[in-house]
């Protein structure tokens, strides 16, 4: 099958700009439009994450400055890269190694240094190109006629789509003509017209795992999973990308639990496997104050989502979000039994949520042994496009979080911690879709382990839908999603929230987050200060999970507004 | 025929000016990038400029000063509100230095630069200096360039066309 004209210059690649810059973005406008490139800006990041999820396959590529005031470029990075799949470049002023590699370590597929130059610009097509032969990849060698037809879909979607043919005025107006009929298709059915896409459900994803395990992580392979797991429909493809993302996700585990295991000892974690550490990606940082769980506060990402979704801890009690007084007061620790519905109410449940993540205090060691404990145990995936009924009960925020090894929750999430830009705001934007989608995911809180991350990453988008209705109070200034399902207000509060972490940032983005907007949290909800560090958590989950739900949530938004309680578990990791 | 001469001679006479013009321009242009008010990264930002868009040049730098004028604020704010928090000072002036690299505001970008070193040395003294130097330089190189703009504006059509080659 033939690509087209490989030769011809992709005249016509739908590009995203994002730089608060204003004087940036009309340069860089115009030098892609001088590439021939379709080009569309963006001045925030949290709108430009808005914006590719209402139109998913309407871009190729995204350039995104690092340094942006509502959200750390990195963190965009990751959810555009695991909720979107796009090949994302990262730019900034400074080229520090340490930049670079951060963006390299986030994925970004490449990064320039301001001032930006045009011939850098009319390459970048080579990394939409370089991702399209790795997808294609992951179908080859597949004995599988489905795999084929996946395949050739694929490149008729990218010769359909012009990507690579001659700019001539047939040829563009055919793209468009096609790019029209697509988009019905692409947001109706949320599968891609270039590959079909598979949910991850925490059922799913909990065969997968198993099939995984039986088999011996070592001698893994696509097709061996595949025979295992039998669930018809499902391509070697489908699973040979998931265990892709999953060996991925387990590398980062694994080094996260290295730094955390320097003082936690609390779990007695049987399940170490091949899930160490879960490495959000930020550098970990040490908190003082580790509790008795010896976990050690690292970077907040993976502590928390750690410590959401650790199913060991479940008999330590640990609730993670609700040691966060949540608007009611209730104490977070009440919801910690994965049975028993969660004293504390959704909002509470929200909240701790929120805090959860973001407790520096905690042990976000611990929550990452959960969270590793949770790959190697077995959740029980839920076929994610079936949206089962939520367990309301034992399923709403909190309880199902109760469920979920909890880190120690024991400390109040101090503000002052936050390692990063506000993930919250990650979360936030996240949650953009329908949190009723979470009522979906299956309550079965114990087998949850692995979902623990994804579900964290859901509840916390969950909650932050749910703050928003309930604690919004918070104006941002910023606030440029339009809400959806009213979440919008939440996504600023959690914004600002995160944004009021910022004490301790140590990057440069964190500090130039102003708090102008913090205003808007309620006394109630100054736990959340810890945002930076939940959001962090979250930003991994998020992505991940926001994959799954996300396309749970444009496929069905009739869903249920039960709250979801592990949703994120399957599709979270790897949508 | 004698109409036809001094058609002719009107055509030299345009002809002279255009290249009067573009040799102005060139010379001041030269003479900024010489004094290191501006890099290339102007020139590239001229170049852009084609017939769907006449003034790019100039409203890029347009936006560049009104924005400047935003950072500026949250710099000085951040130096009275935070006082030491170098951390917050630095990210905005990184935010100020990748507004002066758009436009190829090579001094002011210096200014920028060694405002963060003072900043990594704890020395606020030496940050507060470096902040007003940033100011400085901002003055004057707006009023150079708003007096170029104007050149290219009396020259109308013919210094728009006369663009230095890159």
């Amino acid at each position: 099958m033939a690509l087209a004209d490989a030769t011809a210059f992709p005249y016509g690649l739908r590009v995203l700009v994002v730089d608060d810059d204003p004087t940036w973005l009309k340069i860089l406008e115009k030098m892609l439009r001088k590439c021939s490139y379709e080009v569309t800006t963006c001045g925030l990041a949290s709108v430009a994450l808005q914006i590719l999820r209402e139109r998913r396959n309407k871009f190729d590529i995204v350039i995104s400055d690092v340094n942006m005031p509502d959200m750390d470029g990195f963190k965009l990075l990751e959810h555009i890269g695991l909720e979107m799949d796009l090949p994302v470049i990262m730019m900034s002023i400074d080229g520090e190694t340490s930049r670079v590699m951060k963006g390299v370590q986030h994925g970004a597929c490449d990064y320039l240094l301001k001032p930006v130059r045009m011939k850098e610009l009319r390459n970048i097509w080579q990394h939409v190109y370089r991702k399209k032969m790795h997808e294609v990849k992951e179908i080859e060698g597949n004995d599988s006629c489905d795999d084929l037809q996946i395949f050739r879909n694929g490149c008729e979607g990218l010769e359909e789509r012009g990507l690579f043919m001659r700019a001539d005025s047939d040829t563009m107006r055919k793209r468009k003509d096609v790019d029209k009929d697509h988009a019905d298709q692409d947001s109706s059915d949320g599968a891609t017209v270039k590959k079909a896409r598979v949910v991850w459900s925490v059922d799913l994803h909990q065969k997968f795992v198993n099939a995984v395990n039986q088999i011996g992580f070592d001698k893994v392979g696509p097709k061996k999973i595949l025979d295992l797991m039998n669930v018809p429909g499902l391509t070697r493809e489908n699973v040979a990308s998931h265990l892709q993302k999953y060996r991925l996700y387990l590398s980062r585990l694994q080094k996260q639990n290295e730094e955390r295991i320097m003082g936690a000892t609390r779990q007695d974690y049987s399940h170490k496997g091949p899930s160490d550490n879960l490495n959000l990606r930020n550098s970990f940082q040490e908190q003082p104050g580790n509790g008795a769980n010896g976990f050690q506060h690292s970077s907040q990402k993976i502590q928390a989502q750690s410590n959401m979704l650790d199913p060991h801890l479940e008999d330590t009690k640990i609730v993670v979000p609700l040691k966060v007084p949540d608007k009611n007061g209730t104490p977070v620790s009440d919801v910690i039994d994965p049975q028993s519905v969660t004293s504390a109410s959704p909002l509470g449940g929200v909240l701790s949520f929120e805090r959860m993540p973001l407790n520096q205090d905690r042990k976000p060691s611990e929550t990452m042994i959960l969270e590793c404990q949770s790959w190697s145990g077995s959740v029980p995936p839920k076929q994610f496009m079936q949206y089962p009924k939520h367990n309301h009960e034992r399923c709403d925020l909190l309880g199902d979080y109760s469920c979920l090894p909890k880190p120690d929750l024991e400390h109040p999430i101090t503000p002052g911690h936050l390692y990063a830009p506000p993930p919250l705001v990650s979360m936030s934007c996240s949650m953009e879709g329908d949190i009723r989608d979470f009522s979906d995911v299956k309550p079965d809180l114990l087998g949850c382990m692995k979902s623990l991350s994804p579900a964290l990453t859901c509840t916390v988008d969950s909650i932050s839908a749910q703050l928003s209705d309930s604690v919004v109070t918070s104006t941002n200034s910023d606030q440029k999603f339009s809400s959806v399902e009213g979440l919008s207000s939440g996504k600023d509060c959690h914004f600002d929230q995160a944004r009021n972490q910022t004490p301790l940032l140590t990057s440069e983005e964190a500090s130039t987050i102003c708090g102008t907007d913090l205003a808007c949290l309620p006394d109630d909800l100054s736990g959340y200060q810890l945002g930076l560090n939940g959001i962090d958590l979250f930003q991994c989950n998020d992505a991940m999970m926001l994959h799954g739900l996300q396309n749970n949530w444009y496929d069905d938004p009739e869903l249920s507004s039960e709250i979801m309680e592990f949703p994120l578990l399957d599709g979270c990791l790897f949508a | 025929m004698w109409i036809a001469c001094a058609h002719r001679g009107n055509q030299i006479a345009c002809a002279r000016k255009m290249l009067t013009f573009a040799i102005q321009k060139l010379e001041y242009l030269e003479l900024h990038l010489r004094l290191g008010y501006l890099d290339e990264q102007f020139c590239q930002v001229e170049d852009l400029q084609d017939e769907a868009s006449l003034n790019f040049a100039e409203e890029v730098v347009t936006l560049f000063f009104k924005d400047f004028a935003r950072l500026i604020s949250n710099i000085e704010q951040a130096l009275v509100k935070y006082p030491k928090d170098f951390n917050k000072w630095d990210a905005y002036m990184q935010q100020l230095k990748g507004s002066c690299s758009s436009i190829g505001a090579s001094r002011m970008k210096s200014e920028c630069m060694s405002f963060r070193d003072y900043r990594g040395q704890g020395n606020v003294e030496g940050c507060m200096k470096s902040f007003q130097k940033v100011k400085r330089e901002h003055g004057a190189l707006r009023q150079k360039l708003e007096a170029y703009f104007q050149l290219l504006r009396q020259a109308g059509p013919a210094g728009a066309a006369t663009r230095p080659a890159m």
